[in-house]
């Protein structure tokens, strides 16, 4: 027990190392800030434009089905294999980014494709009557889709695009793959200049504390969306 | 256009280094293969007890799925990987990547069977239990089958998201899939097999996603 103290609890040996922890901390939670709001809004964006595709006309079937195989590609791609390709294989092209940005557009293109699946089903979920009762009470197709139908789709939306917005937070970390200073990098270069795990200990109890109010948020949404 | 596609698209680059990529898919393979079962049954196991038990121990289960829902699996991994070698556990590579899958995978899984299980109707276990089934017979053989029936479409979902993770394991140079497209870059000098590797994740995962959907808008419209 006492051993297992020193090498997991060793809380001495980090008295240098907390300013750089909190500091990684912050990056984790910008990080996973900026892809949220990457993700989300253009999912949102892409569920609306594969809406308004839906006629028969040649342009928009193109349109349509470009939307639909980026959703199912990124949704079948692994988020590390899309940032390993942003970070490594783009300079190729000439265009070099950050790690920072290549993480949060690698998880974010992958978040925002699973946010329009969610988008488009909740919306196509809406019965067929409310939009024939916007539409002969008067509202345009504009106002219907905003007033009367995206309200209700929003609501279908919440549980599954918590769980998603989750699951992209916690995809941040594969940022350190590609050297983001995040809370994961930083607290395991400290734990091997250290030879000592207890900063990496400490780095899992941090993301433990700031994930674990988000799952509980998605199961109480879930158990909400099981009963209705 | 020539210079995307000799970059990109380079069908010479990965022609010469596509024996190391299917090798590099093998290993992703055989940890998909070792991972699902072990997760699948993990998850039933956790889901049937918390199905049947008592509010403690359901909260109990509850926990520690939570615990390992909110954990990142590449931080997990990391810490089987090099936190644990600095404590004297050791654990052999292949076993320290199933064991990091695993424990993720088994608590979505978990969740996922949970709910499942819920919805198969009461006097089915009642039934059952009153026709002088024991309790694992009742589970196993009457329970389980509906439960993970009513929630095929999510279970096959998350097989595909154990498939997709698998890459996360190239973070510690284990060589599957994506550490070996990575490998063939660098030789290469050209990222032609990244974009490969990409495809080939894409060219396996995607008709298995579109089953699940598939399962899913026929179970809604049922």
């Amino acid at each position: 027990m006492e051993q297992l103290g020193h090498y997991f609890f060793n809380f001495a040996s980090l008295a240098d190392s907390w300013g750089d922890i909190a500091r990684a901390f912050g990056t984790t939670i910008l990080v996973s800030i900026l892809t949220l709001l990457l993700g989300i809004p253009l999912g949102f964006v892409l569920a609306l434009i594969r809406l308004y595709a839906t006629s028969r006309n040649r342009f928009l079937a193109l349109v349509r089905f470009v939307l639909v195989f980026y959703a199912d590609f990124f949704r079948c791609v692994p988020q590390l294999v899309v940032i390993v390709v942003i970070f490594f294989a783009l300079p190729y092209a000439g265009l070099s980014l950050t790690p920072i940005a290549s993480t949060v557009i690698g998880v974010g293109i992958v978040l925002s494709a699973f946010a329009e699946e969610v988008f488009w089903a909740a919306i196509i979920r809406v019965p067929k009557g409310q939009w024939e009762a916007g539409r002969s009470s008067g509202l345009g197709y504009v106002a219907t889709l905003f007033i009367v139908i995206l309200p209700q789709a929003a609501k279908m939306s919440v549980a599954p695009l918590t769980n998603r917005g989750l699951a992209a937070s916690k995809a941040t970390t594969l940022g350190s793959v590609v050297a983001v200073p995040d809370l994961l990098s930083v607290t395991s270069s400290i734990q091997s200049a250290q030879a000592n795990p207890t900063a990496l200990t400490v780095g899992a109890i941090l993301f433990v504390v700031l994930f674990m109010p988000l799952v509980w948020l998605c199961r109480v949404l879930e158990r909400r969306m099981e009963t209705a | 256009m020539n210079e995307i596609i000799s970059n990109f698209f380079n069908v010479g680059v990965v022609v010469q280094v596509w024996p190391l990529l299917m090798r590099g898919l093998g290993y992703t393979l055989l940890l998909t293969v070792v991972c699902l079962p072990l997760s699948v049954a993990l998850a039933l196991a956790l889901a049937c007890v918390s199905d049947t038990s008592s509010r403690p121990l359901r909260t109990v289960i509850a926990l520690i799925v939570d615990f390992f829902r909110a954990i990142p699996p590449l931080v997990l991994l990391i810490f089987l990987f090099y936190a644990l070698p600095l404590a004297n556990i050791d654990i052999p590579q292949f076993a320290a990547a199933a064991i990091a899958l695993v424990l993720n995978n088994a608590s979505y899984f978990t969740e996922i069977f949970r709910s499942g299980l819920a919805a198969v109707p009461v006097g089915q276990r009642e039934a059952a239990r009153s026709s002088g089934m024991s309790w694992t017979k009742t589970m196993a053989l009457v329970v389980a089958p509906q439960g993970v029936r009513n929630v095929l479409p999510d279970a096959i979902g998350n097989g595909v998201e154990l498939f997709k993770q698998t890459a996360i394991v190239s973070a510690v140079s284990i060589q599957e899939l994506l550490r070996a497209a990575q490998i063939a870059q660098g030789m290469a000098f050209n990222p032609s097999p990244l974009i490969a590797a990409a495809l080939v994740y894409f060219l396996i995962a995607w008709p298995l996603m579109r089953l699940s959907s598939r399962l899913e808008h026929r179970a809604i419209s049922r």
